[in-house]
């Protein structure tokens, strides 16, 4: 293994830790647990609406992710930065882009570790009916990666901040704006008066035509880059940032 | 084996370093003085590669640490003045997490935090979490930390802050020890940590170097240096001794002892003998100075703050 991989890898085992040496990890897969489960069986109806198929699981998670994603994020540099440890991490010849690396495939195997946890809904549908097994994995696929996505962003504000409840506003904010960006019910306000471009061009920035699109089955190269490039824009910025802010 | 040249830090439109120049070997352990606020600090973190300088550049074995911060800290072990460390771990925890970080894996990483925890004395705290440490094992956690790849520089930012008058023998024997194959580098503020352990001190005041000299030497700056204090039953004890050629100045204190300062370089304490043979003056005590290093301290670093209140 090369010295940069190996650096990325200690710091992504300790971030893991850190979640699960607290009661942070247990608490959050819980409540993310059942908040998943309330929305899919209580306000999608899941049973009622009598179709084997996952999109009243689905539709939820950019709301789910929403508030509950930036709780994990929020400390990845916050608390660095709070603590002093910054200075001891990026004294022991790590690269901020291992360190944010590292803590960034931390949190988000975390989060892929709380969507796996799902498998229940899945599998209550394939014994109630016979939902197509293609669509659940796009369905999954999207939601991995949207949760990918909200993580990098709340790395993002949390590099900005050493106070771990500005992080996480900023990055609820963040998180609005991308989904609500590409909302119909957003989109409809801006389509009366904007021009067709400009109103595809605010929603092309959303999560939402691209996530849909994944739940619907289609998996396209386009959605997927998508996601990519979000999840590289906020890293990147949160390198320049490092870069810039943490020396004061 | 470290090499620093004319090193410039602005915060905003404030200097906190302003052209700091040294160059330390192999063996020397140097100490790092001044007053609070005097820049220390910033240099030291310049050297490590945490924050960048404003101008001037630090090499350390050769390399530029601003241009390559990654290769340099493999030959830096850094405990910074906060001592950070994670408190969510326990200390032979984050010792490993750290010896990762430095490249060791398995039985090797292992062995390496075995042998931080012995020398810096943590056997009893191992798996204890940091967040219940006392202050002394803190901060001897976060010297271990910097022993892990047996680096040739330790910089030591405050190493005995806060520590009890035990707990600072034991760190300053630690780094005595470890001074011999290696440079040590510290700051500090607690003046008889310098003359115990430091082979050369930096003085620092307003982010310049005022001093750069062994403990020794800089005692010898003192005014008090091979002053002579003593107890004489006699007549004119004062008037007759502040007319001998060596002496600058006499000073009678409030207890009748006098008090009797050199002009710069000299030694009077023979003649003052032999004066006070010579005139049948029964002495009572008699004391030579050797010079106080705080005295110097405060003589460099408050002519520093008068000059730079003139200049204002």
């Amino acid at each position: 293994m090369n010295e940069a991989a190996q650096h990325v890898m200690a710091v992504a085992k300790r971030e893991w830790r850190a979640y699960f040496d607290s009661p942070v990890a247990y608490v959050f897969i819980i409540i993310f647990l059942m908040l998943a489960g309330f929305f899919t069986f209580s306000l999608a109806q899941f049973y009622e609406a009598g179709q084997a198929d996952l999109s009243g699981f689905f539709q939820w998670h950019p709301w789910l992710y929403m508030i509950l994603v930036p709780a994990v994020a929020m400390r990845l540099w916050a608390e660095e930065r709070r603590s002093g440890t910054i200075e001891l991490l990026f004294t022991v010849s790590v690269t901020p882009l291992q360190a944010l690396l590292g803590k960034f495939i931390a949190a988000w195997l975390f989060m892929l570790l709380a969507l796996v946890l799902t498998f229940t809904v899945p599998f209550t549908a394939i014994y109630l009916g016979s939902p197509d097994g293609g669509t659940i994995f796009s369905g999954y696929l999207g939601s991995g990666l949207l949760a990918g996505a909200y993580i990098a962003a709340g790395m993002f504000t949390s590099a900005l901040t050493r106070n771990q409840v500005i992080s996480f506003i900023l990055a609820v904010v963040i998180g609005l704006f991308l989904i609500l960006a590409g909302y119909p019910p957003v989109t409809d306000l801006l389509s009366r008066w904007a021009p067709m471009w400009l109103v595809d061009g605010v929603a092309s920035f959303s999560f939402m035509p691209h996530y849909e699109a994944l739940q619907r089955g289609v998996i396209d190269l386009r959605d997927l880059a998508y996601f990519a490039s979000v999840i590289v824009f906020m890293l990147f910025a949160t390198q320049v940032v490092l870069k810039n802010k943490v020396s004061r | 084996m470290i090499k620093a040249q004319n090193l410039i830090r602005d915060f905003g439109p404030r200097r906190a370093v302003d052209g700091v120049s040294f160059e330390v070997g192999k063996g020397t352990v140097l100490g790092f003085l001044g007053p609070n606020g005097a820049g220390k600090t910033t240099t030291i973190r310049m050297v490590s590669g945490f924050l960048p300088p404003s101008s001037g550049t630090v090499f350390v074995k050769g390399i530029d640490v601003a241009v390559d911060p990654v290769s340099a800290q493999k030959s830096i072990g850094y405990m910074p003045e906060t001592t950070p460390l994670y408190e969510d771990m326990t200390v032979s925890g984050f010792l490993k997490f750290i010896a990762e970080v430095r490249g060791f894996s398995g039985a090797e990483r292992n062995s390496r935090v075995d042998r931080a925890i012995e020398r810096c004395f943590l056997g009893p705290v191992r798996n204890q979490g940091i967040d219940t440490l006392s202050k002394g094992y803190r901060q001897r956690t976060c010297l271990a930390q910097t022993l892990l790849h047996d680096p040739d520089i330790l910089l030591l930012d405050e190493p005995t802050e806060g520590l009890d008058p035990n707990q600072k023998q034991v760190v300053r024997e630690m780094i005595r020890e470890m001074a011999s194959e290696r440079v040590v580098m510290l700051s500090t503020h607690v003046l008889e940590e310098v003359e115990a352990i430091c082979t050369r001190a930096i003085i620092i005041s307003g982010g310049k170097v005022v001093a750069d000299d062994t403990p020794a030497r800089l005692k010898t700056r003192s005014t008090k240096y091979n002053a002579v204090t003593l107890r004489a039953e006699g007549g004119g004890v004062a008037e007759t001794l502040g007319k001998l050629p060596a002496v600058e100045k006499v000073q009678v204190l409030e207890d009748g002892r006098v008090v009797v300062f050199p002009k710069a370089g000299k030694s009077i304490a023979a003649e003052i003998l032999a004066t006070a043979q010579e005139k049948k003056w029964t002495v009572s005590d008699i004391k030579v100075d050797e010079g106080r290093l705080d005295d110097v301290f405060r003589q460099i670093t408050a002519t520093e703050d008068t000059k730079k209140k003139e200049a204002a």
